[in-house]
């Protein structure tokens, strides 16, 4: 299959039109149901989340 | 019906010590696996001294071989299976290649600086989902070990990436026919690898390797994906891996190494993952020219394309010339596949997989309980909601520490997001909590696994080690060597000497 390979080639007719709209989550049916995480881990991430983020590093596996 | 096991490596981490050596802490968690064990663990076989294997791929007759050793050990008469022996070395174990087999017929141990758990041989992908996420259990009962042991805590991370740069593997293994081509494998295969992450992804935050883009995509791995075919695993990683290893009979056997998926916390993405790959491969060993069709004119550009397309929209180019989006390809793949579900369980994974399909294919959303990365998109999209203003009526951009925080406490066993959102109801299950006990105990009961872990529950004191297709054994014997069980027959669930061992 590589050289049928395109080069880069098969988007440019085929882009989506640019304003399709990514899609967002309404107030979702479920959402009640996460309101009082939500608001736990947004507690939780005021204090570290930037040096959480920092120290996580792992080594590379498979 | 067909032989599938899963491997992952989990992400490791001391929350009070960044900078813990990684490779002592998976050796010291594998211990804490072990003490955790009991008695009811067994080292891992190298395999390094099989007399009777040879290179070119086949393996000697024991009437051949050696049989002044052989034949006066009464457990080598034809009923009793292959058995072989092997001499005595002086017994060492790296810790930094530390195993433990255990009594589920899985392998924790050390790879490279991370602890990985390969499960056990299972025959559908019901049975895959429930011994992955005794997996889990498994890595949990030993960080908890670990913390009791070691004085300081392990947090593990079922995912792939570190967001600098580094990402970890989880693979899914498939037995199939040796007779069907590796070029038709690969190439039949493409396709569905490249395109399932539709409803296999897990989430990520950060576009490119060191997420030096800001933005959300679908899948964990396909930043990392730079090749179509290679033997490679850890760097210039291919769709289609080459590894040539079938742990079973060669000549019977490949062992599909799959390493573009995603860890996945949700059941249905791994039944989804597991099942729709095993289907498409019936129909890869069918001869099924249909498949052509789908034929991607760049799959590794794909790859990245599908995953950072959260519209499902985008149109990939075909070989021949015409496009599809990744959820045409999909639907295609599921009408094929339709031909080749042959049991209930095969039913089950295609009505699954086109109800997801439709449910993606109308409102992302809607398959929130069942996808990954939409479930973690949703969530973060409610985050990044609760922080909007006139000034930003967007809420918390993508770049926002608050969101990557997220993601990583998405994944971590024990309390991480996807675990609570699932305590809270929101997530679909495909195995119930008491399927994933019983299997942190025991072997699924229809391969060899069930002999390996059913041996190392029954009567480890007689086992020297144990790998995926051998069962070496350290007893009284008038040859004092080692025996060698081979257990070459991945569904072979039955061997008339280790069966006799296990009734005691």
């Amino acid at each position: 299959m590589a050289q049928l390979n395109a080069q880069g080639q098969p988007y440019e007719d085929e882009t989506p039109e640019p304003d399709a709209p990514a899609p967002t989550p309404a107030a979702q049916t479920s959402g009640d149901a996460l309101d009082d995480l939500l608001a736990e881990i947004d507690g939780s991430l005021q204090v570290n989340a930037e040096q959480f983020v920092r120290s996580f590093v792992q080594k590379g596996g498979q | 019906m067909r032989v599938v096991g899963i491997e992952t490596e989990y992400g490791i981490v001391d929350p009070d010590e960044p900078r813990a050596n990684p490779i002592l802490m998976s050796s010291r968690l594998v211990q804490a696996c072990r003490s955790w064990a009991g008695d009811r663990t067994a080292r891992w076989d190298y395999g390094g001294e099989d007399p009777l294997q040879d290179q070119r791929g086949f393996r000697r007759s024991r009437a051949q071989a050696t049989p002044e050793l052989l034949t006066d050990a009464p457990e080598f008469d034809e009923s009793a299976g292959e058995v072989t022996l092997r001499r005595r070395r002086g017994s060492w174990e790296d810790p930094a290649h530390l195993n433990a087999v255990l009594a589920n017929g899985a392998r924790f141990y050390v790879d490279h600086a991370h602890p990985e758990y390969s499960g056990p041989e299972v025959t559908s992908a019901h049975d895959a989902v429930v011994w992955d996420r005794a997996g889990d259990a498994i890595a949990l009962a030993a960080a908890q070990r670990y913390a009791e042991h070691e004085g300081s805590q392990v947090h593990l991370y079922k995912n792939n990436v570190d967001g600098k740069g580094a990402s970890y593997g989880t693979h899914e293994n498939f037995l199939v026919r040796r007779s069907t081509s590796f070029d038709d494998l690969a190439r039949r295969l493409t396709p569905h690898l490249v395109t399932r992450q539709v409803f296999a992804g897990a989430g990520r935050v950060g576009l490119g390797q060191f997420g030096e883009a800001a933005g959300f995509q679908l899948s964990q791995r396909a930043d990392y994906m730079e090749a179509e075919v290679g033997l490679e695993t850890t760097l210039r990683r291919p769709i289609v891996n080459t590894r040539d290893e079938p742990h079973a009979t060669r000549d019977r056997y490949r062992r599909l190494h799959v390493i573009i998926g995603d860890a996945n916390t949700f059941d249905v993405a791994t039944y989804l993952k597991i099942g729709t790959t095993s289907l498409v491969l019936a129909a890869i060993e069918a001869d099924d020219e249909r498949l052509d069709t789908l034929a991607l004119a760049a799959p590794v550009e794909a790859v990245q394309t599908v995953s950072r397309d959260l519209t499902l929209r985008e149109r990939l180019a075909l070989a021949d010339g015409d496009t599809a989006s990744a959820l045409e390809v999909q639907r295609a793949l599921l009408e094929i596949c339709r031909s080749y579900a042959t049991d209930a369980g095969e039913a089950a994974v295609i009505a699954r997989w086109e109800g997801v399909l439709e449910r993606l294919a109308t409102d992302v959303f809607s398959a929130a309980r069942e996808v990954e990365w939409v479930a973690k998109l949703q969530l973060m999209g409610r985050m990044r909601a609760r922080h909007a203003s006139p000034e930003a009526p967007d809420g918390l951009p993508w770049h926002d520490a608050r969101l990557a925080a997220m993601d990583l406490q998405w994944s971590r066993l024990g309390d991480g997001l996807a675990t609570r959102l699932a305590a809270a109801g929101q997530v679909e299950r495909i195995a119930s909590d008491e399927e994933v006990a019983a299997a942190v105990a025991t072997a699924p009961q229809d391969t060899r696994a069930r002999l390996r872990g059913g041996i190392v529950a029954a009567r480890p004191d007689v086992v020297d080690a144990a790998g995926w297709s051998t069962v070496v054994l350290d007893r009284e014997t008038d040859h004092g060597h080692l025996e060698v069980v081979h257990l070459d027959e991945p569904l072979a669930a039955r061997h008339p000497l280790l069966d006799a061992l296990m009734a005691g």
